[in-house]
């Protein structure tokens, strides 16, 4: 029996301490130095939005349709961001293709979502390209199904195979590449809440908290 | 018997700091999920880590720490010839393992994302159900 509550006290001593370091470790996520945002080159595009044009904060994002992460993101995070920071006017959200050069099709997503957003369609075709992920493991050709994600998204059929075939707005995503690779990033995805890179952990509740923060320190001013 | 009971009250007090570990990122107290992957923080960030209204972290803490109430009660002299303590904690283990269940299925088939706490939680609650169905059985 002794032995038993020796070992008790181990787990006990063990946790708490665990936990007290951990808790003593707490990282700041936090925002970087304030940046200057580069003008995008071709059309000066700068990224489609959700959320009100009135909304006081704006977060960006730089994505790759090919990365999990930014799948991952988009299918459990995004969910949430919407209807808590979007749809209630407090954020602007703003996407900008990353398109990384280790991913194979990623250009042909970005291309599609351009496509589909020409007619009104982009963050439908955004949703499709991320919520069936799987073509991005297969390897294989995708243009015949993101076809498939732009039927599904009521685009035009006609001019959305007009748009792939002419490339017409690969100019935009190298100008949106080049503008991510201006501000230094690293990976996708990567975030800029008013124009400073985000450094903490992509996360609705870690944006919730951050967003709630600036509107306090605003309110205070 | 004593043995089994004694270990059934020291895994479900690893269960216990696992599962106050989860609940303290979940509430901020604690900053950044040490998990060796992007999993932990995705299914954590998940809608799935709320049940009820309650975060899911938080019906651990719960749980292993009536477990663990339940086992030192059970060591008692007056108790351990008793049946009652020992279907009690089996109740106890089989609504943990189902509901592990549940989020075991959740993580792999809708998150798509493994939390390694949480497979180590899984692995300690199973063990203790198994144990206690063990207990049951003997009985019988």
């Amino acid at each position: 029996m002794k032995g038993f509550y020796v070992l008790l006290a181990v787990v006990c001593l063990g946790g708490v301490g665990w936990l007290a370091y951990s808790a003593y470790k707490k990282p700041a996520a936090g925002l970087g130095p304030e940046e200057p945002v580069p003008v995008a080159a071709a059309d000066g595009f700068r990224g489609y939005t959700l959320g009100s044009d009135s909304a006081r904060i704006e977060i960006t994002e730089y994505s790759d349709f090919e990365c999990p992460f930014c799948a991952a993101f988009a299918t459990v995070q995004m969910p949430v961001i919407r209807p808590q920071l979007i749809e209630t006017g407090k954020v602007r959200w703003r996407f900008r293709d990353f398109p990384l050069s280790l991913h194979k099709y990623s250009r042909t997503a970005a291309l599609a979502a351009q496509c589909a957003g020409e007619q009104g369609k982009f963050w439908q075709m955004h949703d499709q390209l991320f919520g069936h992920h799987a073509w991005a493991q297969t390897d294989k050709d995708p243009s015949g199904l993101f076809r498939s994600f732009a039927e599904s998204s009521a685009v035009n059929l006609p001019q959305y195979d007009a748009c792939m075939a002419s490339k017409r707005y690969a100019g935009r995503i190298q100008a949106s590449l080049e503008e991510g690779q201006a501000r230094a990033i690293q990976g996708t995805p990567s975030f800029f809440v008013d124009g400073r890179h985000y450094e903490g952990h992509p996360t609705s509740d870690a944006f919730q908290a951050l967003v709630d923060s600036l509107s306090a320190a605003r309110r205070k001013r | 018997m004593i043995r089994r009971r004694q270990a059934i009250a020291l895994l479900a007090l690893a269960g216990l700091f696992i599962a106050l570990y989860l609940w303290l990122y979940r509430i901020g107290v604690i900053g950044e999920l040490r998990c060796g992957s992007e999993g932990c923080e995705t299914v954590q960030a998940s809608r799935y880590a709320g049940f009820l209204g309650l975060p899911v972290a938080l019906y651990g803490v719960v749980g292993y720490a009536v477990l663990f109430a339940v086992s030192l009660a059970a060591m008692t002299p007056g108790n351990l010839t008793r049946r009652g303590p020992e279907v009690a904690l089996a109740a106890l283990a089989s609504l943990g393992f189902a509901f592990t269940v549940y989020l075991t299925v959740v993580e792999l088939f809708v998150i798509h994302a493994i939390c390694r706490w949480c497979v180590g939680s899984a692995v300690i609650i199973t063990t203790i159900w198994a144990l206690t169905v063990s207990g049951v059985r003997r009985r019988l």
